[in-house]
């Protein structure tokens, strides 16, 4: 079976590729998604603002209590240096194309018009095959615009696009008014690929302390709802390569989005849930699903149920919610 | 003993006695002033490389080296020597001690060829035909050389000799280093001697003048007369004038012998009379002093203003810190000066020529405008503009200013800092006012340089960090205003606060409230108790207000858990039940609540805060489990800014104190909410905000501080209990509560045991006497005295009472047992003893101690404040803190694990032993507590201690979620081994804590003193980091299975503790 696949430009195996996740901060890890038969590894994100956090937490640490009683003048002894840029990050990087044969995509979330920037261009010094701009916001201004938000992403991409020959994806969230002009407009500012979509953590509300919390849910099947319909919309009209993340578990997920018209897809919750092994038994049914419905490759299957492509193109729009909804009602 | 006596000094002597060391072969100690020496910054020439080369030989070294021990040329040393021949044995090693002082003396000459400075054994300065000489040694020889160098242009005839080589003391050539002429010397001590002829450089002095005059090597004119007295004991200060008072002392008929100066010694009359005016301070050298607050930066900032000053420019400086005794809100004063000499003045700065407070409400306190010169120059951060400023100041402020005719600048730096991002660190931008109003530098150079120095010293902590301080400069000029003086009248706020309330006491008010303002060095002698006794329960009398935050009680929305009391470091969140009628005076604002405790039903309660005593930590917004149901942000205390309620409150509180305390018969201590309801008997400490250690102490004293003697190791706890000016020990309303001393470091455990042995042989002896006594007593009284059992309050209550009636009938029998229990009676009510220390003592320097008393079976109290380093010396090392953790010796992460003391104690069986975290578990160190003070034998608590030194946002109150974090994942184990329950046939060991919810990382990602390995050393701190965890699984399921394990055997008979020290 034929499972070869393009993204961002790069030749891959087949399609699965390995999402960015802490699993992939530990370089045995990375040997092993290899091994399971990942054909990417999307690294764990290098986050701008937590370098930020960490230098000023640093500093405020360390002056703390200092300089005020005559017998401990300060508390910590002072290191010769410290690490607080992304070096251990790009080390990582390094590293990682030292450990793997697979294409590495390094992962970012600047901060800074400056970080993104010069973060990226470290990025590729390093050796990352491939960048991923993980742009992880959330607009909470009242006063700022979609049209400001906008600009944003697209301002940060091209900035990075003119500052590095690697090529470059972006992880987007769905919040946007008109998400189809969006990727029109990501794709043309160069985007060689989407990634739909970014998952964030949504906060939660513990009943006994009354104390709002951060609360890290793996995804579920039901999560592939949301990227399916918009790469099935997507394909075939944008130039960038698709990337499906969110909710793959099972060769049937990823065969739905490939159908859809995802280029590759992307595993995350399944792997922390059932190990790394778990990407070889997904290839293990998508090669048997393929082969029992006597497919050749993965490109004659990808984009097959595009909107484009399939029979019934309007099932990807509206209308679809208030069929789903009646025979939900009529079946109980 | 070679003594420097100046800081070029101290570099300069590090190199001469490292090379005498080699070539005499003798140890060599080189000796400088603890503080006013080794904590002074000044500009100094620093040794080149081939200084040091040419003067320590390679040849000497290899020399030294063949020396060493090694298998392949074997010797022995260390011999145990019998009488016969240990003595001439010592009489062999003589030449080395004779050769000495030439070899010294040697290299001062050969170091003077290399460097220009010249030094001898004995340096005399002064002048030729001097008739008055002070001998002294140490930082006192620089005020001493000022002062007489001002004197002798003055045309006196004195001189100065400085003694250099201690020991071996050259006799011959002090002798030659005086001036022929020499009629009268004084030699001046750094110490005291009780007891003796003279201090120890009086008597060499003395016997080397009578020695060398007889063998005829004199070439003194006559034999001068000798006089002696101290100075400057514990870094005191020593001054020109002072100086002057004794060369004043040697000019009169009959000098004082033996006497003292800078102090007034009104009892023994031995201090000599100074005038107190007299200067020796150049025109030419600029004066500065810096009222700051610890927290603000400071001390660093002026650190930074000399270096930049002694680098940029050609002048000489010199910088001097004065530090708080409390280690919350402390007062800074930096002494600064800059001049083009060389910087002799080793004493504080007395007159200023500018004066600047950092922090408005030291204003409010201390005179800090006495030293300032007419047409001086005053610099305030204060939140008042230009304009309104002058009218806020105390009445004795505006009119020292007045009088002065001095220059007046205003800048709200607290604001600039934190538009800057800078939070309250006001540093930078007062050392920008600094220059710009000082004149040190020009402006625009100083900027440059401030800017230049800002991006050295915080380049390696990130750009954001540098940027902040870079716009914090830039912010500062167009907020720094001028004030016109002398347009305004007297119309200030009033005077000074007072140090102490009105209401203290007169020794407080008197003695304590001088130390407490600064004014310390005015007390004479006879102010002090001469055993060194003071009172306690001092520290309520001395309302600091430092906190810029208060919590504030919501009536309706506590639940009454008292948690917040019972956390509170400072003991300033108090609860209380009581019979509503003793709300009928209460004050409009004064709150209460319908008691929701089952057992004081009916009743009120009332969560007061002492508004002026609060540091403001938050700790107990943070531990407080209830919220507002409408607001969830809100809690049941919240914090609110203290100026507006200040008023009020004190009021409030001093209306909560005068409710009755509960009565401790019916309390059920076990529980939390009742145990807090008792009267702490420690208060107000000057622990830092937030502190971990304290909580626990105020809870032994709330639950046995009536009848508990203290030994308390040295460290933060013996600084917060026993600094003077006051004490946080209290008293109950009978006047009893904890008595309390420190001994030293390393003998605090034997040093309590001896309390135990004591109140012990008292006892026995008061019960043998109360036997004879039966038949003039009554049998019942004297049976029910020595049979009473004293296991609870009631039972302590009822002794009490016995004991008085006891001690009614004793003084009619008049017999010689009556007069001997007389004094001994109250022995016979149980005492407890507590032996305090932290883990630098109880894991280390005091670790043999502790075990030989732990192993005694005496029954003692032991508690061990375990903050994993030496906190209160700035975060050192010791055998507890954990592996991976960066401290200070442990620069890369502490490589070996945390020793287990519990463990250590468990193995011996009879001692009960206790691992606690009040803020992972308040109720389970409660238990712990009464556990161990009611078994017979000895008791050991170890109490985890959050603390500064772990780098945790200890001022965000965030102390007790640490704990409870260190003890979720398993990085803190919370058991209880009790030997009774073997006795029993029970496992001994219960393990308290429930296995590791989250993973030992979580909870070191989460204190700097690990995270910051992540960024110094990241491959170190992963290897860390995964061994922890290894550590935390493999002792967690040790404890488990010890305390697991089936001990189920025969019972064997308890063994009697013993009743004296041999056993």
């Amino acid at each position: 079976m034929d499972l070869t696949t393009n993204y961002l430009g790069l030749k891959l195996r087949s399609p699965l590729v390995v999402s960015a996740s802490p699993l992939s901060e530990n370089l045995d890890n990375l040997k092993r998604m290899e091994d399971a038969g990942a054909s990417a590894i999307v690294l764990n994100s290098l986050f701008e603002e937590q370098l930020r956090q960490d230098r000023l937490e640093l500093n405020q640490n360390l002056q703390q209590g200092t300089e005020s009683f005559a017998e401990s003048l300060t508390y910590f002894p002072e290191a010769e240096e410290y690490h607080l840029g992304p070096e251990e990050y790009l080390k990582h990087v390094a590293a990682a194309k030292k450990t793997t044969r697979v294409p590495v995509i390094a992962s970012l979330n600047g901060s800074s018009a400056g970080g993104w920037t010069s973060y990226a261009k470290q990025i590729q010094q390093a050796g990352a095959d491939a960048l991923e701009l993980n742009i992880y916001y959330i607009p909470t201004d009242m006063n700022l615009t979609g049209t400001e938000v906008e600009m944003t992403y697209l301002d940060i991409l091209k900035s990075v696009k003119s500052n590095v020959t690697i090529p470059v994806a972006v992880k987007l969230s769905p919040f946007f008014s008109n998400f189809a002009n969006m990727a029109k407009r990501l794709d043309q500012a160069g985007a060689n690929g989407l990634v739909l979509f970014n998952r964030f953590y949504q906060p939660d509300i513990e009943l006994e302390t009354l104390e709002v919390k951060p609360n890290i849910l793996l995804s579920t099947p039901m999560a592939m709802r949301l990227p399916l319909r918009w790469i099935a919309l997507l394909h075939g009209r944008v130039n960038a390569s698709l990337a499906a993340t969110s909710g793959i578990h099972r060769a049937s997920d990823a065969l739905k989005m490939l159908m859809a018209g995802a280029d590759v897809t992307m595993l995350c919750s399944t792997l922390l849930r059932h190990g790394i092994p778990q990407i070889a038994a997904i290839e293990r049914d998508l090669v048997s699903w393929l082969t029992e419905h006597e497919y050749e490759s993965v490109s004659q299957l990808k984009g097959s149920l595009s909107q484009k492509n399939c029979a019934e193109p309007a099932a990807f729009e509206r209308a679809q919610y208030m069929k789903a909804l009646t025979g939900y009602t009529a079946a109980h | 003993m070679l003594g420097a006596a100046s800081v070029q000094e101290t570099m300069d002597f590090a190199l001469i006695s490292q090379a005498a060391t080699l070539r005499s072969r003798l140890p060599f100690i080189h000796f400088f002033d603890g503080f006013r020496t080794s904590h002074e910054v000044s500009k100094i020439e620093m040794l080149d490389e081939t200084v040091i080369r040419a003067l320590i030989d390679d040849k000497i070294i290899a020399a030294h080296r063949a020396n060493s021990m090694t298998p392949d040329k074997p010797v022995l040393r260390g011999t145990a020597q019998n009488p016969d021949v240990f003595f001439q044995g010592r009489e062999a090693a003589n030449g080395f001690y004779s050769a000495c002082p030439d070899i010294v003396q040697k290299v001062m000459d050969e170091f003077a060829a290399l460097t220009g400075r010249s030094y001898n054994l004995f340096d005399y300065t002064g002048a030729k035909d001097a008739e008055r000489v002070v001998v002294l040694m140490g930082s006192g020889c620089e005020a001493a050389h000022e002062a007489v160098e001002h004197l002798i242009a003055k045309g006196e005839k004195i001189g100065l000799l400085k003694v250099r080589l201690y020991r071996p003391f050259d006799g011959k050539r002090f002798i030659a280093a005086l001036p022929a002429s020499v009629k009268k010397v004084a030699v001046l001590d750094r110490t005291k001697e009780p007891g003796a002829t003279g201090e120890p450089l009086y008597q060499d002095v003395v016997t080397a003048l009578m020695e060398e005059t007889a063998a005829g090597r004199s070439h003194l004119k006559a034999v001068p007369q000798v006089f002696t007295g101290r100075y400057g004991l514990s870094s005191k200060e020593f001054t020109p004038a002072m100086v002057k008072g004794v060369f004043d002392n040697l000019t009169v008929s009959a000098p004082k012998n033996h006497f003292t100066v800078g102090i007034n010694d009104d009892m023994n009359h031995t201090s000599l009379a100074y005038d107190a005016n007299f200067s020796t301070e150049p025109a030419n050298v600029v004066r500065a002093l810096f009222y700051g607050l610890g927290a603000d930066g400071t001390v660093g900032a002026n650190k930074n203003s000399i270096k930049i000053i002694g680098e940029e420019t050609e002048n000489y400086a010199q910088g001097y810190f004065v530090y708080d005794s409390k280690k919350s809100g402390s007062m800074t004063v930096s002494h600064l000066r800059f001049g083009p000499q060389p910087i002799r003045s080793s004493y504080l700065i007395s007159s200023s020529n500018f004066v600047a407070c950092h922090l408005p409400v030291f204003l409010e306190r201390y005179e800090m405008l006495r030293s300032l010169v007419p047409g001086g120059t005053f610099l305030l951060n204060t939140p008042q503009s230009k304009d309104a400023v002058w009218a806020s100041l105390p009445t004795p402020v505006q009119e020292i200013l007045l009088a002065k005719k001095a220059k007046f600048h205003v800048i709200y730096a607290t604001k600039v800092a934190r538009v800057s991002g800078m939070g309250g660190r006001i540093n930078t931008i007062m050392q920008v006012c600094f220059f710009a109003l000082s004149g040190v530098l020009p402006k625009d150079e100083a900027i440059a340089a401030i800017k230049n120095s800002i991006k050295k010293t915080y380049g390696k902590k990130g750009d954001e960090v540098v940027q902040m301080n870079l716009k914090a400069v830039d912010n500062t000029l167009a907020n720094l205003h001028e004030v016109s003086v002398q347009d305004n009248k007297v119309n200030g706020t009033g005077p000074l606060l007072p140090s102490i309330t009105p209401n203290a006491p007169a020794f407080v008010r008197n003695v304590l409230g001088k130390i407490a303002a600064g004014d310390g060095d005015e007390l004479p002698v006879s102010c002090f108790p001469n055993n060194g006794s003071f009172p306690t329960a001092t520290a309520q009398y001395e309302k600091r207000n430092l906190a810029l935050e208060i919590p504030v009680w919501d009536e309706k929305i506590c639940i009454q858990c008292l948690k917040c009391v019972a956390i509170c470091p400072h003991a300033t969140i108090r609860a209380k039940v009581y019979e509503p009628a003793e709300l009928k005076n209460a004050p409009p604002t004064f709150k209460t609540a319908d008691s929701r405790i089952p057992e004081f039903k009916g009743q009120k309660f009332t969560l007061q805060i002492a508004a002026e005593d609060c540091t403001g930590c938050a700790i107990c917004v943070d531990v407080c489990p209830a919220r507002n149901k409408t607001e969830t942000k809100l809690k049941a205390i919240n914090m609110r800014p203290q100026p507006p309620l200040r008023a009020a409150e004190s009021v409030n509180w001093d209306y909560f104190l005068n409710l009755p305390e509960i009565d401790r018969r019916k309390i059920k201590s076990g529980t939390l909410r009742q145990q807090q309801l008792l009267q702490p008997l420690f208060e107000f400490s000057g622990a830092c905000a937030g502190c971990g250690e304290t909580p626990y102490i105020k809870m032994v004293t709330q639950l046995f501080g009536d009848r508990m003697v203290v030994a308390n190791a040295t460290g933060c706890s013996s600084i917060y209990g026993g600094n003077l000016p006051t004490t946080p020990y209290a008293t109950d309303k009978c006047g009893r509560g904890p008595t309390w001393c420190n001994s030293l470091f390393e003998d605090n455990a034997e040093f309590g045991l001896g309390f135990r042995v004591s109140l012990d042989q008292q006892k026995q002896f008061a019960g043998e006497l109360l036997k004879k006594l039966a038949p003039q007593l009554g049998d019942d009284l004297v049976t029910q005295i020595l049979t009473a059992d004293q296991s609870d309050e009631a039972g302590i209550a009822d002794q009490r009472e016995r004991v008085a009636a006891l001690k009614q009938k004793l003084p009619a029998l008049n017999t010689t047992e009556s007069k001997l229990l007389i004094p001994l009676a109250d022995q016979l009510v149980k005492k407890s003893v507590w032996i305090f220390g932290g883990d630098g003592w109880a894991y280390d320097i005091g670790y043999g101690g502790l075990d030989h008393v732990l192993a005694s079976g005496h029954n003692v109290n032991v508690l061990v404040m375990d903050t994993e380093v030496y906190s209160n010396t700035g975060g050192q090392m010791s055998k507890s803190t954990p592996r991976g953790a960066i401290a200070k010796f442990a620069a890369g992460g502490k490589p070996a694990g945390k020793k287990d003391l519990g463990l250590i104690a468990m193995s011996y069986g009879n001692i009960y032993v206790a691992s606690v975290a009040m803020g992972a578990k308040d109720e389970h160190t409660l238990k712990a507590f009464i556990e161990a003070e009611s078994y017979p034998g000895p008791s050991l608590i170890i109490a985890y201690s959050h603390c500064i030194a772990h780098g945790i946002a200890l001022d965000q109150g965030i102390g007790a979620r640490q704990q409870k974090l260190a003890v979720e994942s398993g990085q803190w184990l919370l058991y209880r081994y009790d030997p009774r329950r073997a006795e029993r046939g029970e496992n001994p060991l219960q393990l308290d804590s429930a296995a590791a919810k989250s993973k030992v990382s979580d909870f070191m990602m989460s204190e700097n003193r690990f995270k910051m390995l992540t960024k110094s050393k990241p491959e170190d701190a992963k290897k860390f980091f995964a061994q922890s965890q290894v550590d935390a699984d493999r002792r967690w399921k040790f404890y488990q299975f010890m305390s697991q394990r089936d001990l189920k055997t025969e019972t064997a008979p308890a063994v009697k503790p013993p009743t004296s020290i041999e056993a």
